[in-house]
């Protein structure tokens, strides 16, 4: 919007009458018209390369087709989008003057106190609600797992602000510990995922002591690179990862000893068996969706209460000025260390959640993407919110789900709507904080943002 | 001048021969002063003349080219400033600071800011916070004391009611005094400020010289002071030090300092018109003297 006001408003009127002695009386519709036909032309440019034309498969190789028709719905959807948004901009200015905590986030911060609870019961019921079947869990399972994660980098990200463009890295490692130490140990989950989770830390740690003096950007590019090389490592370490191929075989989850199976492989009892139920394929991942859900609450009760501890608090100051933090005789790469290493053992735990439920790791499943999604959701839901991460998750991962239908458009949808949120809320979705101790009573304790200056 | 009639002050920080070069530039050029316990000890001096970069180096954000910087802390005997790692200034030989440009942790609140000042004193309570995180009393009892700290120098800036405020919404003048309230949380032997009058006007000015004195007196600690409002400075300062182009040029009492040729020189020039250029002027003083 920022960059069409200016073309708009800086646009000489149409050279009509030279003396400009009177302002020339510019039609109300000009500005707008010609805002949207900018748009329109930058939506042809960008349109004609990579909606125009198509490769199919013809009779003699690749045949190029074109498809005429899709540009031309493409650049008047624009014009027309475009035109509208102009048309209505003045009524939509007034509501948008205003501070990063708007009336509508202020409710749902009100909202959210009871919100929470809920959210947590109607979770924990899910399994039992009637519509729920196997699909439904299984999204739910991965929108939780994506929950967890955000949540572990929101304490990188968002307490501690620093970015971190490589999180995938812990979880890739979380996840290869699993299978390593229960294939070539014969170690059990529970034994597993606190050392998966160490492992993982230990990596934050190896990791956090060269790179934690770069600063914003720097540190980005590294964690970034850092990332790369896991993944790059768990490919060609072939004797240990077994490369591309990946681990395969790794045990199932058993309920505490019980295997989910119809027949016991020992001889001994299984969880139907034991507890005098029918065998149902559902029990597994109604076990698998209350155990991820357990590590996301476990999680999520971690992050508020180290929130309300000194190193929280002094990971807040440190994404709020390091140099303020140095003067006051915190000790800027413990505390960032911390952070890094708490940060990669809640990535590691979700790690070995993954590797149990998939039965099987590869390099693949730890590209970039995923954390560049694991970090959106962080930053849509509003950096350090806890509640945004839930929303966000949902929205980024439930959603294409949701829309499933719309195949090769899903990401385009995707995309329109992480821009969309980026509008109607530049600071996430959820961009508030409460303070984490206060003197006063918490209703009247006032204002945080409107009485400036 | 009134204060310490009780022990006669001592000194707490003796500077010797504090250089500081970037590259080829000379920002503080063999300074030596002492500031006393219990004094108010005031840097002044033009615009780069090398005030702040004093500070950066006592602060431990920079490391001094050349020179010893001992501070006499009451209970823990010297030590040297110089050799210690920048965060431990603060933290092991009580250095607190402010910034020329507040530096507030603005998305927190006011308390909160007071809180993260008292850091390592709530570190050592909650065993590094595993303890607070298992929930020790004993990380309850020392968070209860962080607070009433917290709300004793709230009181004394005048904050209390806005406790609970982002820091960032508070006005500036607030924001300076929150400033001084964080640095004093962190319970220091010596308080270095750099321009806390700035910005204010002679209503706040006046109410920090108060403050300041107060400070001084009722906590008994050192104050170091980078000013340029001299109805501060002329005020509460019981020894100034005036530094242009990276040198001590004068030294002592307001008084003294008001009337020494050299002061009156540095901030309104020279009676006749120069016609060498300053820097030129200074290389030749330089060789004249033989090196200060």
């Amino acid at each position: 919007m920022s960059t069409a006001a200016p073309i708009a408003t800086a646009a000489p009127a149409p050279a009509k009458a030279p003396p400009p002695a009177v302002p020339p009386a510019r039609h109300p519709l000009l500005a707008p018209l010609r805002e949207a036909a900018v748009a329109a032309l930058v939506a042809l440019a960008v349109a004609v390369p990579l909606v125009g034309f198509e490769t199919v498969q013809g009779a003699s190789g690749l045949v190029l087709r074109t498809r005429w028709s899709w540009v031309a719905i493409a650049v008047v959807s624009v014009f027309i989008g475009r035109l509208l948004l102009a048309l209505l901009r003045p009524v939509r200015r007034q509501p948008r003057a205003r501070k990063d905590a708007g009336p509508a986030a202020r409710a749902f911060r009100d909202a959210a106190r009871w919100l929470g609870p809920i959210a947590i019961l109607l979770a924990l019921a899910l399994p039992l609600l009637p519509f729920a079947d196997r699909y439904i869990l299984d999204v739910s399972i991965l929108v939780l797992t994506y929950i967890m994660l955000g949540w572990g980098l929101n304490i990188v990200v968002g307490l501690a602000g620093l970015l971190d463009l490589g999180y995938v890295a812990f979880y890739a490692v979380g996840a290869y510990s699993y299978g390593l130490l229960a294939l070539n140990f014969d170690l059990s989950f529970w034994m597993c995922l606190p050392l998966a989770g160490m492992f993982a830390a230990t990596f934050g740690m190896l990791l956090g002591f060269p790179v934690l003096r770069l600063r914003g950007d720097y540190l980005a590019i590294v964690t970034l690179g850092f990332g790369e090389m896991i993944r790059v490592i768990l490919i060609n370490w072939y004797k240990l990862t077994n490369g591309p191929n990946g681990l395969s075989g790794i045990p199932r989850p058993s309920f505490f000893g019980l295997p989910f199976a119809t027949t016991p492989a020992g001889g001994g009892e299984t969880f139907s068996s034991f507890f005098g139920i029918a065998y149902s394929p559902l029990h597994r991942v109604i076990f698998l969706y209350y155990l991820i859900l357990v590590l996301a609450l476990l999680t999520n009760l971690f992050t508020l209460r180290i929130r309300k501890l000194p190193v929280g608090r002094a990971w807040e100051g440190l994404r709020e000025d390091e140099i303020a933090c140095r003067s006051l005789g915190i000790n800027p790469t413990n505390t960032k260390l911390t952070a890094f290493a708490i940060g990669a053992m809640f990535a590691g735990f979700a790690g070995s959640f993954f590797a149990t439920r998939q039965g099987f790791v590869s390099p693949e499943s730890f590209s970039f993407i995923e954390s560049a999604i694991i970090l959106a959701i962080v930053v849509l839901g509003g950096m350090g919110s806890q509640v945004g991460v839930v929303v966000a998750a949902i929205v980024l991962i439930g959603g294409p789900e949701l829309v499933r239908q719309l195949e090769d458009f899903r990401m385009l949808a995707f995309g329109g709507l992480m821009v969309l949120i980026m509008i109607w809320r530049p600071r996430g979705l959820l961009a508030f904080r409460d303070p984490t101790i206060r003197l006063g009573p918490r209703r009247t304790a006032a204002p945080t943002g409107e009485h400036r200056g | 001048m009134t204060s310490g009639q009780t022990r006669q002050p001592a000194a707490l920080l003796t500077v010797e021969h504090l250089t500081m070069r970037f590259g080829g530039l000379v920002a503080v050029d063999d300074i030596s002063f002492t500031a006393d316990d219990r004094r108010i000890t005031a840097i002044i001096g033009p615009n780069g003349a090398g005030k702040t970069t004093v500070f950066n180096c006592l602060t431990g954000f920079y490391k001094p080219t050349v020179g010893r910087l001992t501070l006499q802390h009451p209970s823990q005997g010297p030590m040297l400033l110089e050799q210690m790692e920048g965060f431990r200034i603060p933290q092991r030989a009580g250095v607190a600071r402010t910034f020329q440009n507040i530096r507030l942790f603005g998305a927190m609140s006011v308390l909160e800011n007071l809180i993260v000042a008292q850091h390592n004193r709530l570190m050592r309570a909650s065993w590094l916070s595993i303890g607070g995180l298992l929930g020790f009393s004993r990380y309850r009892r020392a968070e209860r004391e962080a607070v009433d700290l917290a709300r004793y120098w709230l009181d004394k800036v005048g904050l209390l009611e806005r406790a609970d405020w982002q820091a960032s919404s508070l006005p500036y003048g607030d924001q300076r005094r929150l400033e001084i309230a964080r640095a004093m949380c962190t319970r220091p032997v010596l308080l270095c400020l750099d321009e806390p009058a700035a910005g204010l006007n002679p209503r706040e000015s006046a109410g920090l010289n108060t403050l300041l004195l107060s400070i001084r007196d009722d906590h008994q600690i050192g104050i170091l002071l980078i000013e340029h409002d001299m109805s501060v400075v002329m005020q509460i300062s019981e020894h100034i030090v005036v530094l242009d182009y990276g040198r001590k040029i004068a030294e002592g009492v307001p008084a003294a300092v008001r009337s020494d040729p050299a002061v009156i020189k540095a901030y309104l020039g020279e009676e006749e018109g120069e016609e060498l250029p300053p820097e030129v002027a200074q290389d030749l003083a330089h060789d004249g003297t033989g090196g200060r």
